[in-house]
């Protein structure tokens, strides 16, 4: 299972960080987006996988999975969320008043279709 | 436990909210509502200085949750200085807003608020993951800010912001789930603890969790690598907000000296020696390439978004020697250039408005009126800026100069901060007497009137830089202080982690 995880934690981010490097602002949206995925899934992993244990001590339960990465990427994932939603908006606006969706706004051969 | 610690963040937070309520009823008291708020935080800001004059750090568990199980804030004397120095920023920020920019927008002040809510918070915590979530308040106040008053140039240099801030914010993430799955805490006061009696196994991912931290910091404090958003960004923002933007930087340089004093301090085996060398190797760079983008700048604006990459570099090469007198430098100067550049910001406003169709452009063009004045006052925050007597910018460098003998690297100390004097004095005079002197008669001045009133906080924040020069003694005082108990970090730790031993005497 580790290595599943940490074989799609890779993938994610490796995506992520190639469409974010892609200089056009919707590949650059989903690459964040991948990347966000990627970071999630790395900080819930910090509090090491556990399958089958509750997220709480008891005196009788001898194993339990750490509630607080739990907590930290839930405040991630809403944060990363209305980031995501400006970037968005961000974006479309860039669209509409520079006529380009390159992220440095230049007006290059490809034109807009 | 004072609740007045908690105050820096809950007044902007109930404030902001208040405002978007008010925004549909009455405009002017929306306005009254957003400055009187900002006065009272400057109120509370400069008591809590006040209280932690005397050396005594005071720790706020949020919720009544004991360290390291609830978050904290700490208030020692840096954290209750930069929240001072954001207020006073901040305030004369928001009367120049008032002349001509909050008009632009409706949410403008909620959003002001906001960012002072992130800014304070970001100042104040003492927990690994609120300050994360403290940077993003400011951040995404911040985006709304840049974007205020719209136009394309803004659009453009508020992708790069927005894009690469985010990219900073999830490696911060990555950052704090290494440190996290290592230590098993993310308090900071904890952290110090464990990292102390860590593993020898885990002393790699430790590192890497620290080396992370000094990139995210350091793209909140625009360094070498990581500075190329700033330029556009600050430049293309309305004056109040570049002017707010003088104190972002100040963050990222605020948590360097934090996390690495306090928790990968620089006696700390194989992270904190590397550390700070790297910190001055990289701030030397900054310098330099700051200083050079000054002397190529052909835009006033682009000039002064420059002048806070050389202030940065300045102030980092100093702090990253880590010793008392360098860190008490580097806090003076960090007050003196925060002030100095948020006066630049706002009177550049002023002169754009005087020249009219030109703006901001270096080019000659008619004579403004009352060139004067506009003359003096650039004059003025010319000389505190590129350091020369007798402002507080020569104090500045001074201290820094002198903190920098008998260390190894006083030769690069000294040779990178004259050389960035030099360079950033050329481009001031060119850049002045071709805005005041080399005017052409023949063309009649196009420029409007600019009210008083957005050159009155100018006029404070220049006088504020007189004070800091006349009160260099206590200042520095001060700063040493705040310096002493950054590189003592055991009573810090003592007082977060021990309020929870308290906490249990006082309730049986």
């Amino acid at each position: 299972m580790e290595l599943l995880f940490a074989g799609i934690v890779g993938i994610l981010c490796a995506s992520g960080v190639y469409l974010l490097l892609r200089a056009r602002t919707f590949p650059v949206v989903l690459g964040l987006a991948l990347l966000s995925y990627a970071v999630n899934l790395f900080i819930f992993s910090m509090g090491r996988l556990v399958v089958g244990s509750p997220p709480v001590l008891r005196e009788t339960q001898s194993t339990y999975a750490d509630p607080l990465p739990q907590a930290l990427v839930l405040t991630a994932i809403v944060i990363g969320f209305g980031m995501t939603a400006f970037l968005v908006v961000l974006a479309l606006q860039a669209w509409v008043e520079l006529e380009t969706d390159h992220v440095d706004g230049n007006q290059d051969s490809e034109k807009r279709q | 436990m004072s609740h007045w610690i908690i105050l820096p963040i809950v007044l902007p937070a109930l404030t902001a909210a208040s405002l978007l309520l008010l925004a549909r009823f009455s405009w002017d008291a929306h306005r009254a509502v957003s400055v009187l708020a900002t006065l009272g935080l400057l109120v509370v800001s400069a008591s809590l200085v006040l209280q932690s004059a005397d050396g005594t750090i005071q720790v706020y568990e949020l919720g009544s949750w004991p360290a390291p199980f609830g978050i904290v804030l700490v208030l020692d004397r840096l954290s209750a200085l930069m929240v001072l120095l954001t207020s006073i920023v901040g305030f004369l920020s928001l009367l120049h807003s008032l002349q001509r920019w909050d008009r632009r927008g409706k949410n403008f002040h909620a959003l002001f608020q906001f960012q002072l809510m992130g800014i304070n918070g970001a100042f104040l915590t003492g927990d690994l993951f609120n300050l994360f979530v403290f940077f993003e308040i400011l951040l995404i106040a911040s985006f709304g800010l840049l974007l205020h008053g719209g136009g394309t140039g803004r659009i453009r240099s508020g992708v790069h912001y927005v894009v690469f801030n985010l990219a900073g914010s999830a490696f911060f993430l990555i950052a704090i789930g290494i440190l996290y799955g290592t230590l098993g805490t993310l308090n900071m006061a904890d952290l110090a603890v464990k990292v102390e009696t860590a593993g020898s196994g885990d002393q790699a991912l430790i590192g890497a969790g620290a080396f992370l931290l000094l990139l995210v910091f350091s793209v909140k404090a625009a360094l070498l690598p990581l500075y190329f958003w700033l330029p556009g960004a600050y430049s293309s923002a309305v004056a109040p907000v570049a002017a707010l933007f003088s104190i972002m930087t100040k963050v990222g340089v605020y948590a360097i000296l934090r996390i690495f004093t306090l928790v990968f301090h620089p006696q700390l085996e194989r992270i904190g020696e590397p550390i700070g060398q790297i910190l001055i190797l990289v701030a030397l760079l900054t310098l330099l390439a700051g200083s050079l983008g000054v002397l190529a700048s052909r835009d006033l604006g682009r000039l002064v978004a420059y002048l806070v990459i050389v202030s940065v570099g300045t102030l980092l090469v100093s702090a990253g020697l880590f010793t008392e007198e360098s860190l008490a430098a580097a806090v003076y100067y960090l007050i003196h250039s925060t002030i100095v550049i948020a006066a630049l910001f706002l009177l550049l406003e002023g002169i754009a408005t005087r020249r009219g169709n030109v703006g901001l452009r270096l080019e000659p063009t008619a004579r403004m009126i009352h060139s004067s004045l506009f003359g003096t006052l650039f004059f003025t925050a010319a000389i505190a800026v590129a350091g020369m007597p007798p402002l507080s910018g020569f104090l500045g460098k001074l201290f820094i100069l002198k903190s920098a003998v008998e260390t190894p690297f006083t030769i690069w100390v000294f040779s990178g901060v004259l050389t960035s004097g030099l360079l950033v004095l050329i481009a001031l005079v060119r850049a002045g007497s071709l805005l005041f002197w080399k005017t052409s008669a023949d063309r009649r001045p196009a420029g409007k009137p600019v009210h008083a009133g957005m050159l009155v906080p100018v006029i404070m924040l220049l006088l504020l830089i007189a004070g800091l020069t006349a009160a260099s003694g206590p200042v520095f005082n001060f700063a040493t202080q705040a310096a002493a108990q950054l590189l003592q970090p055991a009573p810090y730790i003592e007082t977060v982690l021990d309020s929870r031993i308290n906490d249990e005497n006082s309730n049986p």
